[in-house]
């Protein structure tokens, strides 16, 4: 029976075509993931390794500068201590944070969050072995400066000039005293760093005389273990003191862990592909089944039994999904390779390593390869089992039974009621409980209705049945009539497309009706026309928001500090902002009180946190700051939630009172004459042309949010488009199909006069109201999913209301129907050039 | 060519090969399907072109009908000559002038009995003659089954929607490829009387390839192709007088 199989595979090569892409589409997403990980978790670990590889012991001490009563670091004098032990090489202290430069226009050279600054700390020789100089040499003096070499060329900066730095302070001018090339991950990922002389490093960062870090590097044959049993007594207790060794297997599980959750999104999303892909493989077995019926009738015949037919079609898929799987496995490889080239281009370094092909991931392929096809053959194998003896008698092809579609109808009409409910329930419930009955009942009601498409395809296209005859007259009726006359089939195609539009709406769907409350929400809360904050994500100094309030044209300016309270024994984080300012910048809606009793030292609190307090305007509340001081707060209004500052306000200058440091995220300023390019030019230069700090107008603050859901979105569109692409093989598999069973049909529709352009054209909007159809269905349950779950936001995001992105929906549509014309380019093709003699002439 | 009985009925001629050929191959693997055939239909005149397997005779008809191209000689439809045309004027041609029934009935499943019947005056994007479709279906005797579908019909029937398929574009010619080969005696004999009908009655040109010497007899006149050109031909035939002469071509091709 094998043999049988074997032979039937390579007879049907062009019709398995399809099959064979769609599957090897699938597994090459899989393996190129699985590769992909492998080689990019190797490479990192490499470089983790390669990073302590000089470190026997690293000691950490994070701590805490605003609390007066921390150990302040790892002093110079444990540094000198450990560096004096027997079996040390050498000893080196460490203290960063942030450190931004900008280039030649002014602008930050990096993301913000990659921008770093450290200390240079040069051995005996002079040399610190973490960095090589390829000009000019370490900072040795508190004016100098030296930076990575592709900061240094983006910026223009050649050694001895002068470079302006910013770090959480004011910008500072420094010397440019060398350029140096190195393996620190901040100018890995793409940012930049500054090396100080060790006491300005420490004077920045932490405090004079003390470190963040310590890292020992042994002398040869001394055992790590050992030295960090002599390195501990020596560093604080609150001090974090470890072997290289734990270090680098701890980052290289961290590293394991983050690329494990991109392992899973991409793997979610090759699943859908795959997914998808049975439908079209489905499809292909039933038609390469439906027409060796005789054939198949024969084998019964003379004896073959049900299951060996059965397996026989098995065998057929396993050989079709074996090839397909070993070709997609070199695909996956390349996939791999080409990724990692990709993300370099876009700037991420990846550190280089060799492509690492583990058993794993040939493994998972053919096995998924296989099992999918096998699986998706799985039913019309056991259709081929059913056919009678008798068949093979007969001289017509046993048509196509419709009376399964009864059960099957009612299967699916089921499934779509109780996915339904479920939607309409979870939306109701709201939150994260609402999301997950949201998520069960999608899943139902998309295998409902994938079950209940044969069905609808005879309605709905009926539907569009007159917009077809009228402009294209006898294609168009004959197209419209040749959808439907298959309807499983169509059913499948048009249900591979759905799977993927359906994803696709629901996310857009989301997405715009969540923008847009975002949106709203900034334009109805904002007063301010920028809003300042730091580019590394850091609070700004003290100095900005008084160096804000004397800038000219600048008419209302107030600080969103964080701060927490102990109020009444429940810790509640705190907005400090600047009476009689605040209500300019930010829109306050004072339900009860008055914001001008900020000034006499009240507090204002939200209505929400409010009400599940129980407080009103006038409760005097026993408060605890950060320093342990003990008082009272009088509220003295309460407000509208609001979500840019936090749901207790208060005068900025009491936190100031009992925070060492304050911590300020954003400045709201409000100019006279709104917001304008010279306004905002004045903002810049009244806090020194500091690189680091970013001015956000409305629209900037819009885009933070926005934008992030957009490259989310386009992230996810990607990532769908595989799945998409096998839909459109679908379609093209199932025309080509068409075309082959009804060649006889179409040359006669030759003979009696339809020209060549008409039967391409009868083609084409066959294959066009099948992708449409599809993409009705698919928008449809999309729209309704994105519905739902926005629901469920709707009490966590103020100004919720549904969005209906048009011009996505109108895309998709649009894409649909060119996905039809497209697909049915080879199969309209071969339908013009058939030999009418040929397809007229009776076996 | 024999002056006929039926010529008084049949003056025009509706379809002539003159000098036609067609030959498959080059060299040493060339055939020769036609050589050098030259034959007339006349108008109103029902013609059955017969032969043995392999003589040239569905050949002849898919040159003449415009379905097949030709090596050398000039195949004319009414006053059109075919060997000059592009597909898209062939195309044309087999829609307006020519009409063809099938050996496998060749119904498209989607359509109706009514809707299959008018498929050509759809494609064409004419209007039916309504009087002329009506004749029609009466004599094919259909009335009652229009509305079906044709995998609600016997074979038979579909053939029969066939034919007024054939006959309701008043087509100049009509040409058949075996029009009885699928269907059992009884329905044949119908099929067939409704083709002699439509030109006796209707004044129809009709062309038919057979291998059947009973199909033939139906028809005016015969003529016997052998190894791609005409060889004999027949007036009023019967079923004997055919099958007697194929016996002796037969004959001859194993002697010779």
């Amino acid at each position: 029976m094998f043999r049988t199989a074997l032979r039937n595979v390579l007879a049907h090569k062009a019709r398995l075509l399809m099959t064979v892409l769609a599957v090897m589409l699938g597994v090459a997403f899989v393996s190129g993931t699985l590769v992909f990980t492998d080689t990019l978790s190797n490479a990192f670990r490499n470089q983790s390794a390669k990073s302590y590889d000089k470190v026997a012991v690293a000691v950490t001490l994070v701590t805490n500068p605003d609390d007066p009563k921390s150990v302040p670091g790892l002093s110079q004098q444990a540094l000198t201590k450990i560096g004096q032990l027997d079996g040390v090489e050498k000893a080196t202290g460490r203290v960063s944070g942030f450190a931004g430069v900008p280039d030649k226009d002014g602008k930050l050279i990096g993301a913000g969050w990659s921008n770093k600054g450290t200390n240079f700390s040069p051995g005996k020789d002079g040399k610190d072995p973490a960095y090589d100089f390829a000009k000019g040499s370490g900072p040795v003096r508190a004016d100098q400066i030296a930076l990575d070499q592709e900061t240094a060329d983006k910026g223009g900066y050649k050694t001895g000039d002068t470079v302006r730095v910013a770090t959480n302070g004011p910008v500072k001018e420094y010397t440019l005293s060398g350029v140096f090339t190195t393996e620190d991950g901040a100018v890995n990922a793409g940012g930049s760093l500054v090396l100080f002389d060790t006491p300005v490093a420490q004077k920045l960062y932490l405090k004079a005389g003390y470190f963040q870090e310590i890292s020992v590097a042994a002398a040869k044959g001394a055992d790590a273990d050992k030295l960090l049993g002599q390195v501990k007594p020596l560093v604080p207790e609150e001090a974090d003191a470890r072997t290289g060794q734990e270090l680098a297997d701890e980052q290289a599980q961290m590293i394991e862990e983050g690329l494990g959750t991109l392992k899973q999104v991409l793997l979610g999303f090759a699943g859908i592909a795959l997914f998808v892909g049975v439908f079209l493989i489905s499809n292909t077995f039933t038609m390469l089944v439906a027409q060796r019926t005789k054939e198949l009738a024969l084998m019964r015949a003379v004896g073959a039994s049900r299951r060996q037919i059965t397996r026989s079609v098995l065998a057929e898929a396993g050989v079709v999904g074996l090839v397909a799987s070993a070709v997609g496995f070199g695909l996956g490889v390349a996939l791999a390779v080409a990724l990692r080239s990709g993300m370099s281009a876009f700037g991420m370094k990846i550190p280089g390593g060799p492509l690492v092909l583990t058993a794993t991931p040939v493994i998972a392929a053919l096995a998924v390869g296989v099992l999918i096809t096998m699986f998706a053959a799985w039913l019309p194998g056991r259709r081929a089992a059913k056919i009678p003896p008798v068949a093979a008698m007969s001289s017509v092809h046993a048509v196509a039974t419709t009376k399964s579609l009864v059960l099957r109808n009612s299967i699916g009409g089921v499934l779509t009621a109780l996915g339904a409910a479920a939607i309409v329930m979870g939306a109701g419930a709201g939150g994260e409980s609402g999301r997950m009955t949201i998520g069960a009942g999608a899943f139902l009601t998309l295998v409902g209705v994938i079950v209940l498409i044969p069905l609808l395809s005879r309605p709905v296209i009926a539907l569009v049945r007159p917009l077809l005859t009228g402009p294209f007259g006898v294609a168009g009726k004959l197209a419209g009539q040749n959808a439907v006359r298959n309807p499983r089939r169509t059913g499948a195609t048009a249900s591979a497309l759905a799977i993927g539009l359906t994803l696709v709406t629901g996310l857009s769907v989301l997405g715009a009706t969540v923008g847009t409350a975002l949106d709203k929400t900034t334009t109805d809360q904002i007063r301010a026309d920028y809003m300042v904050t730091m580019a590394s994500g850091e609070g700004l100094d003290k100095t900005a928001l008084t160096a804000l309030e004397k800038a000219p044209g600048v008419s209302a300016v107030s600080p969103q500090q964080a701060g927490y309270l102990e109020l009444k024994g429940d810790f509640a984080s705190a907005s400090g902002v600047t009476p009689g300012a605040i209500e300019k910048v930010i829109n306050l809606d004072v339900r009860s009180g008055s914001l001008a009793s900020l000034a006499e030292g009240k507090i204002a609190v939200a209505d929400k946190t409010a009400e599940k307090k129980g407080w009103k305007v006038g409760d005097s509340l026993p408060v605890k700051f950060s320093d342990d001081k003990t008082g009272k707060l009088t509220v003295g209004a309460i407000v509208k939630d609001s979500e840019f500052v936090s749901p207790v306000l208060i005068d900025a200058k009491i936190l100031d009172a009992h925070d060492v440091r304050p911590y300020i995220p954003q400045i709201f300023v409000k100019m006279e004459s709104g917001e304008s390019a010279a306004n905002e030019k004045a903002l810049i230069t009244s806090l020194g042309d500091n690189p680091a700090i970013t001015f956000l107008d409305k629209k900037d603050i819009k885009d933070t949010f926005g934008g992030a859901i957009n490259m989310m979105l386009n992230i996810m569109y990607g990532l769908l488009a595989m799945a998409l692409l096998i839909a459109v093989l679908g379609v093209v598999n199932t025309l080509a199909m068409s075309v082959f069973e009804r060649q006889q049909e179409i040359g006669m529709l030759r003979a009696i006069g339809l020209d060549r352009r008409r039967v391409k054209r009868m083609v084409r909007l066959e294959a066009v109201v099948i992708s449409l159809f599809g993409a009705v269905v698919g928008i449809g349950l999309g729209a309704f999913l994105g519905w739902a779950i926005g629901q469920t936001f709707k009490n966590s995001l103020p100004g919720y209301a549904l969005v209906l992105p048009w011009d996505t929906i109108g895309i998709c549509l649009l894409l649909a129907g060119l996905v039809g014309v497209l697909a049915a380019m080879w199969p309209a093709r071969s339908a013009a050039k058939l030999n009418m003699l040929s397809a007229i002439k009776t076996e | 060519m024999t002056t006929t009985s039926y010529a008084h009925r049949a003056t025009a001629v509706a379809a002539r090969a003159q000098d036609l050929s067609k030959v498959y191959g080059q060299g040493e693997t060339q055939v020769v399907a036609l050589n050098r055939v030259t034959v007339d239909f006349r108008q109103g005149e029902f013609t059955a072109i017969m032969g043995p397997s392999g003589s040239g005779k569905s050949t002849l008809m898919h040159c003449v009908a415009g379905l097949d191209s030709f090596t050398s000689g000039s195949v004319r439809i009414g006053d059109t000559e075919l060997s000059t045309l592009k597909d898209k004027q062939l195309t044309q041609l087999r829609r307006d002038k020519i009409g063809f029934i099938f050996q496998a009935f060749n119904l498209l499943p989607t359509l109706t009995a009514m809707e299959n019947i008018t498929l050509p005056m759809d494609i064409a994007g004419r209007k039916a003659d309504k009087e002329w479709v009506e004749r029609v279906i009466d004599m094919i005797g259909l009335s009652g089954r229009l509305s079906h579908r044709p995998a609600q019909l016997s074979g038979g029937q579909q053939q029969r929607v066939a034919v007024a398929r054939a006959l309701a574009s008043r087509p100049e010619i009509i040409f058949g490829d075996e029009p009885t080969g699928n269907l059992d005696s009884r329905s044949g004999a119908e099929v067939l009387g409704f083709l002699r009908n439509s030109v006796r009655e209707l004044g129809q040109t009709v062309v038919m390839v057979t291998h059947d010497p009973v199909a033939a007899s139906y028809a005016d006149r015969v003529i016997f192709l052998a190894d791609g050109s005409i060889v004999d031909e027949m007036l009023s035939p019967t079923a004997d007088g055919v099958l007697d002469r194929m016996k002796a071509f037969d004959a001859k091709g194993r002697t010779s």
